[in-house]
């Protein structure tokens, strides 16, 4: 890409902050490929999946070309480490509840649209401000992101109402999904150092502007989906946008890098 | 957890079938495009999207309960449409067609 950076140049690792989200959970929700529920989840887990990878492909471009020391999004997806990587730690998670093993036959749907609820009514407030950022080729990012967020809230908050008030089985899975994942959601209010640095120059978003916002969007669904949110709870705020992670990403990493670190620079 | 709710809108256990049609660009016609099976409307337009128009082959989809929909028997295909067979006369096929009409 030869486009001129913008002015006003996002911090590389808030853009990373970003991909990373995206990549992650897009490899998570890649799992599912071949092993959906019923075959049009499959297909449209496949389709999230491809529109998280797409956003991480779009900022790693960008970020690439801002850092300007030969990299690519190849190198930025591949060939950086766990302690490298800035996704929230709730997207690097199996898709088990706590005490399951990370096995396939492990999978729960539930778990898996929980955590896609939770953090897509998080990116359709995050990607509606950035729209606004001075860092245009940013903003560009998020008026398109936008509209694959809504969908994804939608669609994950469409499951989560019917699972809720389905049978006992699908409300208690949601729930324990719910009582799982939801601590792991106080990671976005907590500013990295990235965010705290593209707040300051304008570019950024501070998200706990957007808190009250999602709290509402939360509380809605599970108000429709007749669940109960659990209490706060004032407990370890995991840090994986600051680069500790879960013993979780490593197996990530291991299954997505291997091909492009066993073929360096192979296309096909 | 409302139990009198759920007693209101009971689950499914099998979801209807729904007929799918897919609008694949302003001023063209919903054309039929396959099935699936969903626990509602909603539901069915939400899977169509992911099915269907993954590959930008729509701007509007339809959903129709497969119940919904009389469809002729094919034991009547003799009476119903053999006798159209040999009555040519009514395709217009007899006009000549000037070039510069172009496609018609």
């Amino acid at each position: 890409m030869e486009a001129k950076a913008p002015v006003t140049a996002a911090p590389v690792d808030y853009l990373l902050h970003l991909a990373d989200n995206a990549l992650i959970l897009g490899q998570r929700n890649a799992e599912w490929c071949g092993h959906g529920p019923i075959i049009e989840e499959d297909l449209s887990m496949a389709n999230n999946a491809l529109d998280l990878i797409g956003q991480a492909r779009l900022l790693y471009q960008y970020a690439a070309q801002l850092q300007g020391k030969g990299g690519t999004e190849d190198s930025l997806a591949y060939f950086r480490d766990v302690p490298d990587f800035r996704n929230y730690t709730l997207l690097e998670l199996p898709h088990t509840p706590p005490l399951a093993g990370p096995a396939r036959a492990d999978r729960d749907y539930a778990t898996t649209i929980v955590r896609n609820f939770l953090y897509s009514a998080l990116m359709v407030l995050l990607w509606e401000r950035l729209t606004a950022s001075p860092d245009t080729q940013l903003a560009g990012i998020a008026a398109r992101s936008l509209k694959e967020a809504h969908y994804h809230l939608r669609h994950a908050r469409d499951w989560l109402v019917r699972f809720g008030d389905g049978t006992d089985e699908s409300h208690a899975r949601a729930q324990a999904a719910l009582d799982h994942l939801l601590p792991y959601t106080d990671e976005f209010w907590a500013d990295s150092a990235a965010e705290t640095a593209a707040i300051a120059q304008g570019v950024g978003v501070r998200t706990t502007a957007l808190q009250n916002d999602w709290n509402a969007l939360v509380d809605d669904a599970l108000a429709e989906a007749t669940l109960t949110r659990p209490a706060a709870a004032k407990g370890y705020i995991t840090q994986g946008k600051q680069g500790v992670h879960s013993e979780h990403l490593g197996f990530v990493l291991a299954e997505m890098q291997s091909l492009a670190r066993a073929h360096p620079g192979a296309s096909w | 957890m409302s139990t009198d709710q759920k007693q209101t809108a009971p689950a499914l256990k099998e979801w209807p079938l729904w007929e799918v049609f897919v609008r694949s660009k302003q001023g063209l016609e919903h054309k039929h495009c396959g099935s699936l099976h969903a626990s509602d409307a909603q539901h069915a337009l939400q899977m169509a999207r992911d099915v269907y128009t993954r590959r930008q082959e729509g701007v509007s989809i339809w959903v129709v309960p497969s119940a919904a929909i009389a469809a002729s028997d094919p034991g009547d295909k003799g009476e119903f449409f053999d006798p159209s067979a040999d009555k040519i006369y009514r395709h217009p096929t007899f006009y000549e067609i000037p070039d510069e009409v172009g496609h018609m």
